[in-house]
């Protein structure tokens, strides 16, 4: 990776270039993996790809990415996962 | 060398295409057509070799250029007035990306009412965009600054896009003799263009993403940098360019018979070359009097105005107006001296809407601040005075 000596705004393809973006979240996605029925449906929807798929094809959402947006909560069929307010602190 | 003799605008066509820029965008606008005319006259004639695209608007040439120049090809543009304005978001763009697009503006009234003359209002408007900007006063400056804008853009302590404004019809339309060097001398003198980075599929990035507030701020504050860089290398190109080629129109400011003189005038563009004759007259007549013609309003030359304001009082010339404020080079140069000189200071509006500024008009204007009649800040010349 080349890496250039000037002062604008260039990201490099990393994982989470612009931080720790789950920090902005106010609902968190909670997975409950009994009801889970591997769909993947989340796993397609997810627009920061923060929800990744085991080999045994269920699930994981990376809570220090995830902004929290929902998306994967509303696409899921059998309410396996629900958006909870998040406790402050 | 040869000589050519030509408008402002197909002698900047002549420069830019001499500079070997990768891609050319551009959209026609009285009066900068001419020189988007003479750049298609050299792709016709095979001089130009580079990408020349036509856009339907100069926000989209500005952004094909700041496109071309991202990924890592030299660039040149034109545009004037109302073009320049409809770009100005891609203005701050090319600049915060530290893409050096170099563009000629040719100094045009905004409307309404309509009006194609000289007057720097574009380009002033155009101020706190981070570009360069040059102000030229005669047609050979204007095919030397343009070859040595690419030099200072693209130098690495640079990295930002630079303006050659110059003033509508009486430089863009007006045929002077001017020296084009040979083809490999421009070579020899500007290195091929060595991006500060660049959108390269073998090396992935993007750029213009988001970022938070404490790294925003170091990117205006190396923007900042960089212009406090260009005021040492702006002198040194020009001093490399007339080594070379023998020419020289000053650098961050070009001084006219300025020793001893108690009186200093300032202008910016084809005033400040008109005021030269009279300078002749008014030191011919035993006052002492020069010129300082700034040629950079950005960066500023601060530091030169504090110099002037300590040998003499000054008298600024402004083709522009600053709405419920006053003159820009007026203003700017007070605010460089405070605290660091106790030299007065005289502004004066004159010329707008390309309203001749003669050399009898400059004369007036220094004798009546050298009469003592002169009020800190006037319009010069207005109907019914």
């Amino acid at each position: 990776m080349k890496k250039y000596d000037v002062v604008t705004s260039i990201s490099y393809p990393k994982k989470g270039a612009m931080g720790k973006t789950g920090s902005w979240r106010v609902f968190k996605p909670k997975l409950d993996k009994n009801k889970c029925v591997k769909c993947l449906q989340c796993w397609v929807f997810c627009p920061e790809g923060v929800i990744t798929k085991n080999k045994d094809g269920t699930i994981d959402i990376d809570y220090e990415y995830c902004k929290g947006c929902g998306v994967c909560a509303n696409v899921c069929k059998v309410k396996a996962i629900i958006m909870e307010r998040e406790a402050e602190g | 060398m040869k000589v050519m003799i030509d408008t402002g605008n197909y002698v900047a066509a002549k420069a830019a295409v001499m500079a070997k820029p990768d891609v050319i965008a551009a959209y026609p606008i009285t009066p900068q057509t001419t020189l988007v005319e003479g750049i298609a006259r050299y792709v016709a004639t095979g001089e130009f070799k580079g990408e020349y695209i036509c856009v339907e608007s100069e926000h989209s040439a500005m952004s094909a250029c700041i496109g071309a120049s991202a990924a890592g090809s030299r660039t040149f543009t034109a545009t004037s007035s109302h073009g320049l304005l409809l770009m100005h978001e891609m203005l701050h763009w090319a600049a915060l990306a530290r893409l050096p697009v170099i563009m000629c503006n040719i100094n045009r009234v905004v409307g309404p009412g309509w009006n194609i003359w000289a007057d720097q209002n574009d380009s002033i408007a155009q101020r706190d965009t981070g570009w360069i900007q040059f102000y030229c006063s005669s047609n050979q400056e204007i095919f030397d600054t343009v070859l040595q804008s690419f030099k200072l853009g693209e130098h690495k302590k640079v990295g930002l896009p630079v303006m050659i404004n110059y003033d509508a019809f009486v430089l863009s339309h007006t045929s002077m003799p001017v020296y084009v060097p040979e083809q490999k001398e421009v070579d020899d003198f500007l290195p091929s263009f060595k991006p500060l980075w660049k959108l390269d599929v073998d090396n992935p990035i993007t750029f213009g993403n988001i970022i938070g507030p404490a790294y925003y701020e170091k990117v205006r504050k190396a923007m900042q940098d960089a212009h406090e860089a260009a005021k040492t290398l702006v002198p040194e190109i020009a001093k490399e360019w007339k080594n070379k080629f023998g020419r020289y129109h000053g650098d961050l400011v070009e001084r006219y018979k300025c020793e001893g003189a108690e009186y200093i005038l300032m202008a910016m563009g084809a005033i400040g070359a008109e005021s030269k004759v009279a300078i002749d007259n008014l030191r011919a007549e035993g006052l002492k009097i020069g010129l300082a013609r700034v040629r950079t309003f950005r960066p500023f030359p601060a530091e030169e105005m504090i110099k002037l304001g300590k040998q003499a009082d000054l008298i600024v010339i402004d083709r522009n107006i600053s709405i419920g404020s006053e003159g820009a080079l007026f203003n700017e140069t007070k605010a460089s001296l405070y605290n660091k000189s106790d030299a007065k200071v005289h502004g004066f509006i004159a010329g707008l809407g390309g309203k001749d500024v003669t050399y009898q008009d400059i004369q007036n204007i220094c004798k009546k601040v050298i009469n003592g009649k002169a009020k800190d800040f006037e319009w010069y010349g207005l109907e019914g005075d």
